[in-house]
């Protein structure tokens, strides 16, 4: 058996907590902005569905993310008020971010239970198959937005994912496929 | 429009056969296709039916077809169905591979079971001697009228499934005897139970399906009586009514009544449900959205 | 060795199969004219084309699956989608419906013919008709034999046959199965897709996860346990007093351990299932399957299985190539 997905550390988590929502919004719709701007395939792979609104909702972190593909935008809101949506996946920040990245498979992230869907199924098949083909990288995204502390922020990365467990950048063959 | 009765699907005795057949001799049908369809092991225990059934639907002016297997895996169901040969009847063709044992030349129909969904399928399998064919019952209604189209350029009959609980799948593995926890070679004819199939709900107690041997049909019973102008309209030929346990002949004459302009499509629907087994109908698969749908006013059990 | 024959549903999935070592990858247009019309998935003419050069640099093969039944009075949609595999330098093209078959040998007699599962040719009389009137070359064999069966078949036909090792399991005849549309409307042989998303729901219902398909439940999972999806063949169903899984198991194939006795019974190529899965799914499989058509060549063993977590149900099955499956 393979090893259980990583949780988010508490300390991570805790900080997270007082984190107002608007410069995190303006991060996300910065690091969306430029995704689909790299990635203009995904666009058009999502069709009708790029005008759907996507909640995704990672359990281990107090808020909500609303990604809505056509706009181009993803913007966080409080767990408590979530906002009007046509889908909504749900699971752990790990559990997201390895199948963003093509470390984990998504349908069996789906039967182990790691991830959730609720409304148009629809839907988050064709984000899925969306963002496999883009083959996105995080990193890669912000160290794009950083100018000139994209190295360091790798480098700050890269040391975050050794030290939580998660998967911020894209695989490749050269890595090790759990 | 005509009526054509298609082969009985399920597993029933002797006598029930020859008196079925007998009874159907009376009936205001055009033809009948007969033979077993399902499962070889059945064929011991009824072949010798066959040739009284056959005269006594000749002796009442009905044309006669003998159908093949649906399924044709073993080596020994080859040469029953060379065996079809020996008469002088068409064959219906239910697996393609039967066409292999069907000499250049000799006309033969083509079954519900076949998948003939286009024209170029169509015309290919009149091109090979087919002289009659009748549609797979996912069809709508657009594609039924196309191909019923071709079909009459070609100077042959398309026919689409009119009544009876639908085929939707067949396998080599047998479901009835899954049932009772045993395997196809061992099954110990469990099927001849269920004279109608044996009905499978979901967990919430939704009529969805039923099992017949190898082959799994829907536990609605499928009728065209509100889509027979429309049929019409799109130039079929005959409806094929599919056997039940009981009550056959009377809807046999229900919808000859209907064809005839006696009743109406709502009429004849009403007559027909408390017939059927479970009670419930569908024609879905004509117009939408599914093939459970009813286009109907809605009666009796929910789904 | 046995040519290995491997999804791909999307350009990244096709470089990461032949990366992983897929001697062949098969893959679909975007639209019905394939058995995986899923949203998102699938190739354009252009993603065709370049897929194909990219496999072609690298030594492998591109086979393009125009599997589906052309529904009538829109031929030409499939017409198309044969002209354009031809055009995009497709290794061969994998065929279903006879009309289609029938214009394939007369339009494009150059395009390799090979015949789909949906084809359901489950014996040596179905294939020869297909080898002998339309000029195809290979069978892709139905999942539901026994490894005795396909021996017996490759002894009386020329053509060469593929079969099944790993992936999703079809227990009924393939390509003659309505089940989906009569729930939902939507077929494999019509519209390219079979229990489609479109028409799934899921809900929390007192503790336990019910999956609906067309609004018929598919299945009802307590908390924590591994959740299918709702696969109508797969589901949780009740007859006459008895709850289970009526028709099939939700679990999938691994016939790793069969291949040396697939490949004594004259298998040519081994296909694995999966063009809707990820690109991680097929790197992982395709490199796993890789190592051991190396070692079957080697005469070595098979390597045990490292893919429990990529299967469905997280069980896995040798299926019908054992005759107790009946």
């Amino acid at each position: 058996m393979t090893a259980p997905l990583p949780r988010l550390p508490r300390p991570l988590r805790l900080a997270a907590l007082p984190l107002p929502l608007p410069p995190l919004s303006l991060f996300l719709g910065a690091v969306t902005r430029r995704m689909s701007k790299s990635h203009p395939e995904m666009i058009r792979r999502l069709g009708d569905y790029a005008g759907h609104r996507f909640l995704i909702d990672p359990v281990d972190l107090p808020w909500l993310l609303l990604l809505h593909p056509a706009n181009a935008t993803m913007t966080a809101h409080r767990r408590a008020r979530p906002p009007a949506h046509d889908a909504r996946i749900a699971g752990s920040l790990s559990a997201f971010l390895a199948m963003m990245h093509g470390a984990e498979d998504g349908d069996a992230l789906f039967f182990s239970r790691d991830l959730s869907v609720e409304g148009d199924t629809a839907a988050v098949l064709a984000l899925r198959n969306a963002v496999d083909d883009a083959e996105l990288d995080l990193t890669e995204e912000v160290a794009a937005l950083s100018g000139p502390l994209a190295a360091p922020l790798r480098g700050l990365l890269g040391g975050a994912e050794r030290a939580t467990g998660l998967t911020l950048h894209r695989m490749t063959r050269l890595d090790d496929f759990a | 429009m005509d009526l054509t009765v298609g082969p009985n699907f399920f597993f029933w005795e002797a006598e029930t056969i020859r008196s079925f057949y007998r009874d159907l001799a009376a009936t205001p049908v055009a033809r009948v296709a007969l033979g077993e369809l399902v499962c070889s092991k059945r064929l011991p225990f009824w072949r010798d039916e066959i040739p009284a059934a056959i005269e006594v639907l000749q002796a009442a002016g009905k044309e006669v077809a003998l159908t093949t297997l649906a399924l044709l895996t073993l080596r020994r169901e080859r040469k029953i169905t060379a065996d079809l040969m020996d008469l002088d009847l068409p064959v219906e063709v239910n697996d393609l591979s039967a066409l292999v044992q069907i000499p250049e030349g000799r006309p033969f129909w083509v079954g519900p079971l076949v998948n003939v969904y286009n024209e170029g399928t169509l015309r290919w399998l009149i091109r090979r001697d087919a002289r009659r064919i009748c549609l797979p019952p996912e069809l709508t209604l657009d594609s039924v009228a196309v191909l019923a189209g071709a079909g009459r350029d070609e100077g042959v009959p398309v026919e689409v499934w009119g009544h009876g609980r639908l085929p939707l799948a067949i396998s080599a593995r047998c479901y009835h005897a899954r049932l009772h926890d045993r395997a196809k070679d061992s099954c110990q004819f469990v099927c001849g139970k269920d004279p109608d199939g044996r009905d499978v709900d979901t967990m919430d107690g939704q009529q969805f399906l039923t099992v017949n041997g190898v082959q799994t049909l829907s536990q609605s019973t499928a009728s065209m009586a509100l889509k027979i102008d429309d049929l019409h309209s799109a130039g079929v030929a005959a409806l094929r009514l599919s056997p039940q346990s009981r009550n056959f002949d009377d809807i046999c004459i229900a919808y000859a009544s209907r064809l005839g302009g006696e009743t109406s499509g709502a009429a004849l629907a009403a007559r027909l449900r408390p017939l059927v087994p479970g009670g419930n109908l569908s024609d879905g698969f004509l117009s939408g959205p599914a093939g459970a749908a009813w286009s109907g006013e809605r009666m009796g059990k929910p789904n | 060795m046995m040519e290995l024959v491997c999804p791909a549903g999307t350009p990244a999935a096709l470089r990461a199969a032949v990366e992983a070592g897929a001697h062949a990858v098969y893959c679909g247009f975007a639209d019905e004219t394939n058995a995986r019309n899923f949203p998102g998935l699938n190739f354009t003419p252009e993603d065709m084309a370049e897929a194909v050069a990219f496999a072609h640099a690298r030594g492998a093969k591109v086979l393009v699956a125009i599997n589906t039944f052309p529904r009538a009075g829109a031929e030409p949609l499939w017409h198309r989608a044969l002209a354009n595999a031809e055009a995009a330098g497709a290794d061969a093209v994998i065929l279903a419906d006879i009309g289609l078959l029938a214009h394939a040998a007369e339009r494009h007699p150059l395009l390799r013919r090979h015949l789909s599962v949906q084809a359901a040719a489950a014996n040596p009389d179905a294939i020869n008709l297909y080898a002998n009137a339309f000029g195809v070359r290979r069978v892709v064999l139905p999942r539901v034999l026994t490894v005795q069966e396909i021996a017996a078949i490759n002894r009386e036909i020329d053509v060469e046959t593929e079969v099944f090792v790993f992936g999703g399991l079809c227990v009924m005849a393939e390509g003659r199965c309505s089940l989906s549309s009569y729930a939902t409307g939507k077929s494999p042989n019509m519209n390219g897709v079979c229990s489609p998303a479109s028409h799934v729901a899921y809900s929390e219902e007192g503790g336990e996860l019910a999956a609906r398909l067309g609004g018929f439940t598919i299945h009802r999972t307590p908390e924590g346990e591994p959740a299918p999806y709702p696969t109508l063949c797969k589901g949780c169903f009740s007859s006459d007093g008895q709850t289970g899984h009526i028709f099939e198991d939700p679990v999938s194939l691994d016939a790793t351990q069969l291949i040396p006795e697939l490949a004594r019974a004259g298998a040519s190529a081994l296909k694995i299932e999966g063009r809707q899965r990820s690109r991680a799914y097929v790197a992982q499989v395709v490199r796993t399957f890789r190592a051991a058509v190396e070692a079957q060549a080697a005469g070595q063993p098979m390597p045990e299985n490292m893919l429990a977590r990529l299967t469905e149900g997280q069980k896995a099955t040798i299926g019908a190539y054992a005759k107790t499956w009946r």
